[in-house]
This record gives C-alpha cells, structure tokens and sequence, in this order.
C-alpha cells in the first residue's frame, strides 16, 4: 500500500529524498515526465495543447529532529525541525539518518523526580537521543552533526478502514496525489510534491513559480481534534466526516468558486464532506496563492488525528473519498469548468 | 520477554513464556498460587543448601477505567508510572482481543501557549481505539488492561531498550545463571522465581520465599543507570558490569562473597550503598518466617518506567555468571556461617 510507504519513509523537512524515490518508483509507469527543481521540489508533468494548467500541490517533508551537537559521554542533542509540541518527544523510538541507526529519548526515572516535577513540561533542552554510544567517538562512528532523525512508527490498522503511521501531514496528501496522477486528463495537469513546508512553506512557491499554473489544488493531511475534553467548534474537523475544505487558514483565503464547485460535486455525488473549522496554521496554497500575479486555490484535507506527533490516524473512508472528490473537480475543470 | 504482555497481578501471558524457556534449562518448573514461575535445579549430594533468586517479572502498566460515549477510553495506571511519558504513545488494549490504541494529544496549531506549558494530567488523557463506541464495547471492558506498544531496540553496541525491562532483564540473567550451572558442579538446590507483583509490592516474593525457605535470597533487579541530570551518587554506569548493594538488607556476608567471586573471575561489578529500604524483592524476602540472608545484584538501566529502558546486556550476562559462580560457592559450611556475627 502506497500510504504505507510514504508514511513509513524518512524524510524530514530538507531530507525528504527517500519520499521522492517512494513516489517515482510507485508512479512510474503512470507518469512520463518527472521534473525537478533546486529545492528537491519532484512534479510530475502530463501536458496538454488544450485547457488551462492546474497544479495540484503535496508536501513530501515531515517533521522531525536533527542532531546539534554530541555529548562527552555520546548522548546526542538535538534540535526540532518544523513543529514538534516538546511534549510528545518523550519516551520515544527514533531512527537517525538514512542508515537509521537507532535511539531513544528517555527521561529521568519517576523515583528520581521530585513530586512537582511530574507537572511540568520536559523542554528540549533536558532531552537527548541516547543510541548507546559509550564516547563522542563511538558516537560519531554512528551519526554526524546535521544528522536529521525521524520517529520509529510502524504503519499499522486499527481497523478495516482505520489505520495509524507517522507524518500522514502529508504524506496522505501525497498518497491523494499519487492516485489522481494515476490517471489522464485532457488538460495540463502538475503534480507537485513540494519540499519544506514544516519549516516555512518553502518549496511550493517556487515550484508555483515555475509552473505558472491558472488553479491550484492543495492536498493535506490536517488537524482533526474530535477529542474528549475538546469542544465540538474545537474540533476542527472530525474523523469519518470525509475530506475537509478549507475556506482560510493563517496563510490563504480560497478561491469561493472552487470551494463552490467541489460542494456542489460532494452533493450530487452523494460524497460527505466537511468544512475545516480553523483557521490556525498554514499550508502550501498560502505561497501558491501569492506567487507572481496570484493564483487561485483551494485545499482539500484527509482528516488526521494526532500530527505532528509520532504516530497519526485516519480513516481510509476519508482518504478514498477525498481521491474521489479531487478526481471529480478534475473532470469538472475537463468539462468546462473555469475561473 | 519484554514484548510480551505482564502488568503486576496479570503476569499470565508472559509467565508462559518464562515457563517455557525456565523448563529448558531447569530440573522443574512450577507456578504457584500467587502465579510465581519456580524454576527447580538439583544440587549434588545430601543435606543441600537451598538458595532463591527472584526477579520480577511483572511491569507497570495502564488499567481501563471508563468508556466515554464516543469509544474513547479512560484509564489510570498501575504501578509508578510519569504521566508525561504516555503522550503521543502507542498503546495495546488488552480486551477479549488485543487493539492498538493511541494517546493523542492536540495539535500544536490549536494550543494555546498557556496550554503548551504544563505538562498533561493522567485522567485528562484517552486512549483513541479508532473504532465506533459499539465496536469497543464489544471487545473491551471496565478493568481491562494496557501496556505501551513498543518492541525491542537494538542499540549500539550492546546496549538496547524496550518496555519493561525492568524488570524481565533480571529473569534473563537468571536464565542466564541456569544456563552457567550445566558446566560448573553445586550443592545447592537453587530456586529461581520469576515473580509477581513486585510493581505493587513484592507480594510474588513474600509468598514464594514463605514457601520455598530459602537458607539464602538474592534478589535481581534493575537500578538507576549514569545520565545526565541526575547526581552520579544515585547512579550505576552501563555496561561496567552489575552493582551488588550493601546495606541493612544485605547479608556481609554474602556480599563478601559475591564480590570476592566477581574478583576472581575477573568480572567488573559496581557498588550501591543503600542505607534503608531497597524497594525490590529483597526487601521483603529478608523478614520472611524467622529471617533469610539476602543480597541484591542490580543491573544498571537508564529512563526506569519510560517504554525506552536501556540497558547493556553484557551486564546481564556477566550478573547471570556471577549468581552461577555464587550458587557453585555455597556449602553447608557457609551457610551456617551466615547466623555466626
């Protein structure tokens, strides 16, 4: 299963080479062309003569760490690349660089802690990655500075139809994305899987940039916080609701006439969706949105329990129906349908 | 061992195990009421020396206590558990079947900075099943139980982690003692007890060393490993070899002992003054019916009751041939030793 690929490979924002040989080899015989840019941005091109160009947009990166610096005693420091609640760090599995040498982070047992201790945050700064390195040297015959690491979760199924697996932000997006590209289109189609979007949204502006497109289409994992102890316009979107539209988050406000278009499609096609009901946090289509003399967007989420923490959950109900409904706006935009 | 499931008072599912693997090495295995897993190997001769070894083999672990409507599940823990470590943690629910759960938290993007500052409370978190509230309540109950999902982990060197290695690392070195004794000659009828409950307080061990009347006890269990934060003084190193305690519930004498053997065959040990109270099995094993001459052999592991407890496994080895040549040493002379202060 691609999903299962793509969330168990490592790539963290900057890194994200494993992600791009996942996809290229998963897609190759359904995409020609393969373009790559200067940031590590890979899209995927199936031009036509006819139609306008729409970029669909997917971020490759995921959060994770990177070794600064190496203890005397070979305990490894480390720094949060994009972000990462230091709460979640804890008590955890990681696997460092592309040979995935193995550690953990432990923390100080609870005999030793003092009571009070017990409600305060862990920050970062008292948190290591031990790979039972003995010295610095042994240590550094394992790992080097700059060295990025990335949790050690398996992809795994809680149910039929629900399953769990780190960075489904976004790799459940670039799973969407994949499945689209799977088939033809009589108009320009680009699928770009971006790079850096945890650490700024970096690479889907220059890849916007380059492909000039006339609509964008953002595909995400996102927030889905239908939790105990949240109230329900807390939720943000809920599991088992299908694919979640955003009308604006911190970055973008979306083009009305796509999210009009994909209702209207969701309706008649008997497809459930919902409304991201947040409006924290930015994606991809904040930069392709600004690029040059603006683009029109929209964005179309996976609803995922638990980013931007080791392990996340969706429903794959959710994950088809959003390939559906992309697939539909797609043929949509084929039969007519223009800004 | 340390995948296999075994909070304190369910030691079920992992107690097979250790039976099994006891039954290869040992004259006789038994359990008892209490579910102890008693590993019997002969001595030679008349008139032997009993001797007992208990490593626990129970771990903590979380208990089920509500169903919300949704399916989401409450719990609590059993044993010292820090609730900062179950965050974002897989999790097994243990119900009429296994279910793989998580301890989610909220998304950065929602926190409000108060919120990113204190540390979660326990009975604010819930287990997310990813089923709907029918599907769980037909597999899970009030009083189920859940463990950490997490498997072994090699690391460098010999050094690896995992859940509940303490206190199954002391099991493996008493396996590792049976293991020695094929090729060294003993008196002594040694008894090692896998047992229960020592998260809850060492009632495995009360009962089993009332039962076996042990002329000596030594317990194996875990102690706190060199890291950072923590003052040297209440550390062992990795990895240097097992730390024997001293102290009131240390015999000298079997102390002396242990340490004079770890010299002769050259094996590095460490030394933990313990002035009061061990905490382990030892504690109890000591006052049991008119009093039993007990020792501590500890292997030094670092993040005690995370799901990452690392440790080095050459120390359990070296503990292991430690006890092996300490149960060889023991006569009947010795024994009776123990009571001339």
């Amino acid at each position: 299963m691609l999903l299962k690929e793509l969330s168990q490979a490592f790539g963290p924002s900057g890194c994200e080479g494993e992600v791009r040989e996942v996809l290229t080899q998963a897609l190759g015989a359904a995409v020609g062309v393969w373009q790559k840019d200067a940031l590590g941005n890979l899209i995927a091109v199936k031009e036509s003569t006819r139609g306008p160009k729409v970029m669909l947009a997917a971020h490759m990166d995921e959060c994770g760490l990177m070794v600064s610096s190496i203890d005397k005693s070979g305990l490894l420091r480390f720094r949060k690349v994009g972000g990462l609640d230091d709460r979640v760090l804890v008590s955890k599995h990681v696997v460092i660089g592309s040979k995935r040498v193995a550690g953990v982070i432990g923390a100080k047992a609870i005999h030793l802690q003092k009571p009070e201790e017990r409600n305060q945050v862990i920050t970062l700064s008292n948190l290591y990655i031990d790979i039972g390195a003995k010295s610095k040297e042994e240590a550094e015959r394992l790992v080097k500075l700059g060295d990025y690491a990335v949790f050690a979760t398996e992809f795994g199924y809680l149910s039929e139809s629900v399953v769990k697996g780190k960075s489904f932000d976004d790799r459940a997006g670039c799973a969407v994305l994949a499945e689209v590209l799977r088939e033809e289109y009589a108009f320009t189609l680009y699928g770009a899987f971006t790079v850096q979007e945890e650490i700024g949204l970096r690479g889907a502006g220059v890849a916007a940039y380059a492909l000039e497109p006339d609509m964008a289409v953002v595909l995400e994992g996102t927030t889905c916080n239908d939790l105990p102890g949240s109230e329900e316009h807390g939720y943000c979107t809920s599991l088992g609701s299908g694919p979640a539209i955003t009308i604006m988050d911190a970055s973008v406000v979306c083009d009305k006439r796509m999210i009009g278009e994909l209702e209207r499609l969701a309706r008649e096609h008997n497809i459930p969706m919902q409304y991201k009901r947040s409006i924290t946090g930015g994606s991809d289509a904040g930069r392709i949105n600004q690029t040059k003399s603006g683009v029109p967007v929209v964005v179309i989420s996976v609803p995922c329990r638990y980013i931007h923490s080791p392990v996340s959950m969706l429903s794959l109900k959710d994950f088809e129906h959003t390939v559906k409904l992309v697939k539909l706006f797609l043929r949509s935009i084929e039969g007519g349908f223009v800004l | 061992m340390v995948e296999a499931t075994g909070v304190s008072g369910f030691e079920d599912s992992v107690g097979h195990i250790i039976h099994q693997v006891f039954s290869t090495v040992a004259d006789e295995v038994t359990r008892d009421t209490l579910g102890n897993v008693i590993a019997l190997k002969r001595g030679e001769g008349q008139g032997r020396p009993t001797i007992m070894l208990a490593g626990h083999m129970d771990e903590i672990g979380l208990m089920i206590t509500k169903i919300e409507e949704k399916g989401f599940l409450r719990f609590t823990s059993i044993g010292g558990v820090d609730q900062r470590t179950l965050v974002a943690q897989e999790v097994k629910v243990h119900g009429r079947r296994d279910l793989l759960g998580i301890i989610g938290m909220k998304p950065p993007h929602l926190l409000t900075p108060e919120e990113a500052n204190v540390a979660i409370k326990m009975q604010d978190m819930v287990i997310d099943v990813g089923l709907t509230p029918e599907e769980v309540k037909a597999v899970v109950s009030v009083g189920d139980l859940a463990t950490i999902n997490r498997k072994f982990i090699p690391l460098a060197g010999d050094f690896a982690a995992a859940k509940a290695m303490d206190d199954r690392a002391a099991v493996a070195a008493m396996h590792q003692c049976l293991l020695e004794l094929k090729g060294l000659r003993h008196t002594a009828d040694l008894f090692a007890v896998a047992t229960v409950q020592e998260e809850v307080g060492a009632r495995g061990a009360l009962v089993s060393s009332y039962h076996l009347k042990p002329d000596i006890g030594i317990a194996i269990d875990v102690c706190h490993g060199d890291m950072p934060g923590v003052p040297d003084q209440d550390t062992a190193p990795l990895g240097k070899g097992p730390n024997l305690a001293l102290g009131g519930n240390i015999h000298p004498k079997v102390f002396e002992k242990l340490s004079e053997l770890a010299k002769e065959h050259n094996i590095p040990f460490t030394i933990d003054p313990v002035p009061g109270p061990t905490g382990t099995d030892a504690w109890v094993m000591q006052i049991t019916r008119a009093g039993i001459p007990t020792a501590l052999i500890s292997l030094p592991l670092r993040y005690m009751h995370t799901s990452v407890e690392t440790l080095s496994l050459s120390d359990i080895k070296l503990a292991g041939r430690l006890l092996a040549y300490f149960v060889a040493s023991v006569d009947r002379e010795f024994v009776e030793a123990l009571l001339c202060y």
